[in-house]
């Protein structure tokens, strides 16, 4: 069965289509890389993933869990989706330690000393644990945003989304967050990541999502993306040139 | 000029302090009331529900627009009705002055407290919101741990600011002959025919307490802004 | 509740003579525009001045005018309505003799529309100041690069951008000054709110005349809305400040 599933999925804001039609499917251990042009629906298309953004028409899945149905817990689906966002939202009236843990206390009702443990393991592994009493407002950017990373992860998800974690942060911030997402893909989590970063796409990424206007114009394996581009369509050559160019 | 007449003051102290004291009873208790229930006529202004946002928008803006001076009338006549119906009493009961002030600061400081409040919960960014829900938190969550804080850290110093005006604006319980600090005073000078000394003590106390609090608020806004 | 309406009561005649209910309310109303039209220019007049002045280069004058800030917001206005009315004759004996004479209606007029001027002017000056600070530095400077004098950069370049910002905000002074007019009760001043709690006392039908007052209350804030609402607009400046619109 698939992790993610969506069906035609179609949005409007009035008369402004965002999303019109979206298919596919991410299976369980991929990693799906969605790029294309700024305002393409790529954002709103993973934030349907978890609800975030509402839609009008179609069927999102998660785990075999309809997110639009009306019975659906959207809490409890919520809690096994894990999200990184372009700006980090930490809370930032919370040290790093209570980032970690409030969601674990008061949506998995894990005790404080069972969170405490789950946190700072986490943050041991994106190499900040000396940074777990500190406000988020004291720490680098890149910094911010793997303790950002962790946060999704003490809720031990069964997918994660990244909605461009690497765009809001300063070059040399840039590769500290790949390397976190690429130990993840390596162990095999279920990623769906909106990003410009070609690189991190070339090197573990299973399939690469191109959208425009909405649609999803190319949904093929990374090197069929890469390596064919003459098969590609007109907007997603384009595109390529121009992310490609440096 | 008249002769200032100091003595009067002294030895008035007592029963003008039994008035401060109320004063002050009045503007913590209207505070706290008021930003109790200002929070909540904001989360209904914010809500989804169409029905309860116009209902709280409606209250606020009509409490707004009305003189607190009728606001204090329409209460002192009203209170005691209401109170009859509840009860089913035969004879609207006896509720006195300074009971129905309370009363009526905490409904009329809801509506000014609504719109601080309010315009503090849409100064926290919509992707605060948006990582609480992606954490699986619910509203009730998400507004009590990540929405509501970060709000009221912003807005303290506009919400202490609003509790100086109302602690000079309890003063108008004088228009129905409430003793409180301003209404002991009258109380006073009318008696010894003192409204010179009294009047201008109450200002000079009244300027100093806010005076002070007023700085005090500024000296909170720095400091806030540079942690942020 | 056992409250038995009589909406017939303000065709009823008063008890001085001549009048029915209904023309003492609108006289009321006619002292609590004409007290508020009044205080309005002393307000808008002194309260432009002392915002210009706070922000004005040197140490006197600005601290001049913040005192003059400091001592009308921080007294009561109901204690600075007794200060004028009741203390200020006493302090100067020629006053007295001159009001002793005088209708008290005059004197009480004068001392709320000298009270409520002085207090709002207050409140007008901290608007002002804030819409002068709020223009960029560059504007000052380019004034003087030009060859401006202070004055003439106040006169010609910061006061015609600064007044047009603090439109809103000066809405609701004005619509505040007008509720506060009837402060002016306590020293016996006829005005609306005066006529409606005077009327339920000599009728006892105190709901109909505070809701007869109310609804004029917020008839006169609702037109004040659309009347700054139309100024807006018509001093917006192209290109700044949305004009007119929220």
């Amino acid at each position: 069965m698939a992790m993610i599933e969506m069906r035609g999925v179609s949005k409007w804001f009035g008369d402004f289509r965002v999303l019109d039609g979206c298919t596919t499917r991410v299976e369980k251990g991929d990693v799906v890389v969605v790029c294309g042009p700024s305002g393409s629906g790529k954002s709103t298309l993973i934030k349907t993933v978890n609800g975030l953004e509402p839609f009008q028409e179609g069927e999102v899945r998660v785990d075999g869990v309809s997110v639009a149905a009306r019975g659906t817990d959207l809490t409890r689906l919520r809690s096994r989706v894990g999200m990184v966002f372009q700006h980090f939202e930490l809370f930032p009236h919370l040290t790093v330690l209570r980032n970690l843990t409030l969601a674990q206390e008061r949506v998995l009702r894990r005790s404080r000393a069972e969170a405490d443990a789950k946190a700072l393991a986490l943050l041991e592994r994106v190499g900040l644990r000396d940074q777990a009493a500190k406000h988020p407002g004291q720490l680098s950017g890149g910094q911010q945003q793997r303790v950002a990373i962790a946060r999704a992860l003490s809720m031990d998800p069964v997918v994660m989304l990244f909605d461009e974690p690497t765009s809001a942060l300063d070059p040399e911030m840039v590769s500290e967050v790949l390397d976190v997402m690429v130990g993840l893909a390596r162990e095999g989590m279920t990623m769906m990541v909106v990003t410009h970063e070609m690189g991190f796409a070339r090197q573990v990424a299973s399939r690469v999502i191109f959208m425009d206007q909405g649609r999803i114009v190319e949904d093929v394996a990374k090197d069929a993306f890469f390596g064919a581009p003459q098969e590609r369509s007109p907007r997603a050559q384009q595109f390529l040139s121009k992310v490609l160019a440096h | 000029m008249t002769d200032l007449d100091l003595g009067v003051i002294a030895t008035a102290l007592p029963y003008l302090w039994k008035g401060f004291a109320y004063t002050l009873e009045l503007t913590v208790t209207a505070a706290l009331g008021g930003i109790f229930f200002g929070t909540l006529l904001a989360l209904a202004r914010l809500s989804g529900t169409r029905p309860l946002a116009l209902a709280a928008a409606g209250y606020v803006n009509l409490m707004r627009s009305v003189p607190l001076v009728l606001v204090i009338f329409w209460f002192y006549f009203l209170v005691p009705l209401i109170l009859q119906g509840i009860t089913g009493a035969e004879r609207p009961p006896a509720v006195g002055a300074e009971r129905t002030a309370i009363v009526t600061f905490i409904l009329f400081e809801a509506a000014y407290f609504c719109e601080i409040v309010r315009a503090g919960i849409q100064s926290v960014p919509r992707g605060q919101v948006h990582a609480a829900h992606a954490l699986g938190l619910g509203y009730a969550q998400t507004m009590r741990l990540v929405v509501l804080p970060q709000a009221f850290r912003n807005m303290l110093p506009v919400l202490l600011t609003q509790t100086i005006v109302l602690f000079q604006d309890t003063s108008l319980v004088y228009v129905i002959s409430a003793t409180d600090f301003v209404g002991a005073a009258a109380k006073v000078a009318q008696r010894d025919s003192r409204l010179v000394e009294m009047y201008l003590f109450v200002a000079l106390v009244y300027l100093a307490i806010c005076l002070l609090l007023s700085q005090l608020v500024r000296r909170l806004q720095r400091r806030a802004a540079v942690v942020r | 509740m056992n409250y038995h309406w009589n909406w017939g009561v303000f065709l009823q005649e008063a008890p001085e003579g001549g009048v029915r209910y209904w023309e003492l309310l609108v006289a009321g109303l006619g002292w609590t525009l004409a007290v508020s039209c009044l205080a309005w220019v002393i307000a808008l007049a002194a309260g432009v001045l002392v915002g210009t002045l706070r922000t004005v280069p040197g140490r006197l004058l600005p601290g001049l005018a913040a005192a003059w800030v400091e001592l009308f917001r921080n007294v009561p206005l109901l204690v600075q309505m007794f200060l004028w009315y009741f203390v200020l004759p006493e302090l100067l004996p020629p006053l007295k003799r001159l009001l002793a004479d005088a209708d008290p209606t005059t004197a009480q007029f004068a001392a709320a529309v000298l009270c409520l001027g002085l207090f709002t002017s207050a409140r007008i000056a901290e608007q002002v100041r804030a819409g002068i600070r709020s223009l960029p530095r560059g504007q000052r400077e380019a004034a003087a690069a030009v060859g401006l004098t202070t004055a003439q950069a106040y006169r010609h370049v910061l006061l015609p951008m600064a007044l047009r910002i603090v439109v809103p905000p000066l809405t609701s002074e004005a619509m505040n000054l007008i509720k506060n007019s009837s402060v002016a009760l306590t020293i016996g001043l006829a005005e609306l709110t005066f006529r409606a709690r005077e009327l339920g006392e000599y009728t006892f039908s105190y709901f109909e005349a505070f809701t007869a007052a109310t609804l004029i209350y917020v008839a006169i804030a609702m037109s004040a809305n659309r009347a700054m609402a139309w100024i807006e607009r018509r001093v917006a400046v192209p290109g700044y400040i949305a004009g007119g619109g929220r």
